[in-house]
């Protein structure tokens, strides 16, 4: 086991790289501690899977250095690395049995056969395939030959991470929340570090102490589950994660106050400094609430989701979309609202003023 | 429950049946007529029963021809498998070079039969072709027109020349559809090369193997026009296959009833091994 590190890792697939867009993988630094569940979430070609790769050796960076602990690996092969990789589509060896699948890396590397046995009657039994051991792969369905797959990287004990490549994108819906909570068991249990790569929010937020969320190409944060929510540092970080995201509103700064549709706001930021080509003010639909003090505005759409209703208001040319419980009644006439200061940030191309 | 009955269906069906019927079941049934029958023309028939098939199963010149061209097929496919697979696993995956490959891999299936006997016919002509002056100059004597040894390793290489291609197309086909996940999976399994061929590629390929191996087996065991054009099927009778027999008797000597015969045992054969073949590759596939 290991703490991984990435030091200025580029990626293309390029040949001659010259602008930032030939860049599937922008500048990445992170840190990743041993034994930490860790998810990496961002929508499909983000860069996601590249950045799994090059951990895993799959793929050489462009630029920059993979650390394990404090050697550099950026050069050493996949088979060196002592790393296990999940796919989204469970790899499989179908001629072989289910024990002959556990066995297989063991036995390329060369382990005694009475030990091979009691890693993988370990692991079957970890993974509830003992009664299938016998079975051959191939006739297992989706949620067993990844279960398989998982298995292949648990026999062996010398793994320094386990990665998942969006793992359960062919499972069915019912042995996903399974599969789910067996992988956060045998996290708890093993205390290997892992890496799970999704675009599936629920996912990532249920699995990992810490997310990194990626956005074309570059990590734009890191935190676990309710900095992303409550302190999103990026407007993508504000939208992609909760649902609805996060409202994302033009503003401008005037006389040393932020406007929205030229009403005065009150944020947690601090002014921005810099000249920027555009701000935004960010607030989550939770803290927008109906306050006869607040702006005036048009209701365009109620959704009632039971226990809270979704409403859409309009200003000044935006919509807004809010969280209301239940039991708050929604005014009729003359609907005002505002933000709740503490969680309204300002946007600075995207990044948040502090 | 009851089923709704609607005869209209069988209209639909009728223009298939039609069809068959006119290119394969009519003339299958005249060669069955002319199997139990003897004709002296002007459309007279005298019955004879299985006389006939009992003559050809007899037939020391039947079984000879049998024996000859499960030798040619059994050849052609132990050389034509396995190099076909191993040219498609050296082929390129990816790149320019991609195209040129299957450009030329392409041609030989392009060349229509008896062009391809006549190319290899001249080809290996022990005076004038340059396959033939080259053998012999090389202190080798080479003569498939009087060698039968030599006309057998002309007809196996023209095969293997003219249809490796197809197996080198479809096992690159098949390999092409193999994902990559697997392959870096492999990687991370510490797998080798081999084990990389053999607990990945060859299972995948199984499917698009099998048929290969029933197209060329079909392909081989019914060659007629090639050998007819490189040997007909000399020197003597040694390169005499079953479709080259069968057309000596039938159009050679106009024996027409133990031609018929002939044909519907030719054909049991080789439905018979297609069955087998299939079977065994097959097995254990739908578990």
């Amino acid at each position: 086991m290991a703490k991984i590190t990435l030091q200025h890792v580029k990626h293309s697939y390029l040949p001659h790289p010259a602008q930032p867009q030939d860049y599937a993988l922008q500048e990445v630094d992170a840190v990743w501690s041993d034994g930490g569940a860790y998810a990496l979430l961002g929508p499909s070609g983000c860069g996601k899977t590249t950045l799994l790769n090059i951990i895993s050796g799959l793929l050489t960076p462009s630029e920059g250095r993979v650390l394990f602990d404090d050697d550099d690996v950026t050069d050493i092969a996949t088979t060196e690395r002592h790393i296990a990789q999940i796919f989204q589509f469970p790899v499989v060896y179908d001629t072989m049995s289910v024990f002959d699948n556990l066995a297989f890396p063991l036995r390329n590397r060369g382990v005694a056969e009475d030990k091979v046995k009691l890693r993988v009657n370990e692991v079957a039994a970890m993974l509830d395939l003992d009664d299938s051991l016998r079975r051959r792969a191939s006739g297992l369905t989706a949620d067993g030959k990844q279960k398989i797959s998982l298995g292949r990287g648990l026999v062996r004990e010398d793994v320094n991470v386990i990665m998942f490549d969006e793992p359960l994108t062919v499972i069915d819906p019912h042995l996903k929340w399974l599969l789910r909570s067996k992988l956060k068991e045998l996290h708890q249990q093993l205390g290997i570090t892992m890496i799970y790569v999704t675009h599936d929010q629920t996912e990532a937020l249920t699995f990992a102490d810490r997310v990194l969320v990626m956005f074309e190409g570059t990590v734009v944060q890191v935190g676990t589950p309710v900095d992303l929510f409550e302190r999103p540092e990026h407007t993508f970080v504000g939208h992609f994660i909760g649902s609805p995201g996060m409202n994302i509103l033009p503003c401008e700064i005037q006389g040393g106050a932020a406007l929205f549709a030229g009403n005065v706001l009150r944020t947690a930021s601090s002014l921005p400094t810099k000249d920027s080509e555009r701000i935004e003010v960010g607030v989550r639909p939770g803290f927008v609430r109906f306050d006869d003090g607040g702006f005036a505005v048009e209701i365009v759409n109620v959704e009632d989701l039971g226990r809270y209703k979704i409403v859409v208001v309009a200003h000044g040319g935006s919509t807004i979309k809010m969280i209301v419980d239940e039991d708050i009644q929604i005014p009729s006439e003359n609907p005002r609202i505002s933000f709740d200061p503490n969680h309204t940030r300002l946007y600075a191309d995207g990044w948040v003023v502090e | 429950m009851d089923k709704t009955t609607n005869q209209k269906a069988w209209l639909f069906v009728i223009p298939v049946v039609v069809l068959v019927a006119f290119n394969a079941l009519i003339p299958l049934m005249t060669v069955v007529n002319y199997s139990v029958q003897e004709t002296f023309g002007d459309n007279v028939f005298f019955w004879e029963g299985v006389k006939w098939f009992e003559q050809v199963l007899n037939s020391d010149r039947f079984h000879a021809s049998f024996l000859r061209q499960l030798a040619f097929t059994g050849m052609i496919l132990a050389i034509e498998v396995p190099l076909g697979i191993a040219v498609a696993l050296s082929m390129p995956r990816k790149g320019p070079w991609v195209s040129v490959c299957l450009v030329l891999m392409a041609l030989p299936l392009l060349i229509p039969w008896n062009v391809v006997g006549a190319m290899w016919n001249i080809f290996a002509l022990p005076d004038t072709g340059l396959l033939g002056r080259m053998i012999n100059g090389l202190g080798i004597e080479y003569n498939f027109t009087q060698q039968p040894v030599a006309a057998w390793m002309t007809t196996v290489v023209m095969d293997v020349w003219h249809w490796t291609s197809l197996v080198v197309l479809l096992a690159y086909a098949g390999l092409c559809s193999i994902p990559d996940a697997y392959y870096q999976a492999a990687k991370i399994d510490g797998a080798s090369s081999w084990a990389v061929f053999w607990r990945i590629q060859l299972p995948k390929l199984k499917r698009v193997l099998t048929i290969a191996i029933l197209l060329r087996f079909m392909d081989s065991f019914m060659i007629y026009t090639e050998p007819f054009v490189l040997t007909g099927g000399g020197p003597g009778n040694t390169t005499t296959f079953l479709s080259i027999d069968l057309v000596k008797i039938a159009l050679g000597q106009f024996d027409l009833g133990p031609a018929a015969a002939m044909s519907l045992i030719y054909f049991l054969i080789v439905l018979l091994l297609c069955w087998v073949f299939y079977t065994l590759m097959m097995r254990g596939e739908d578990r």
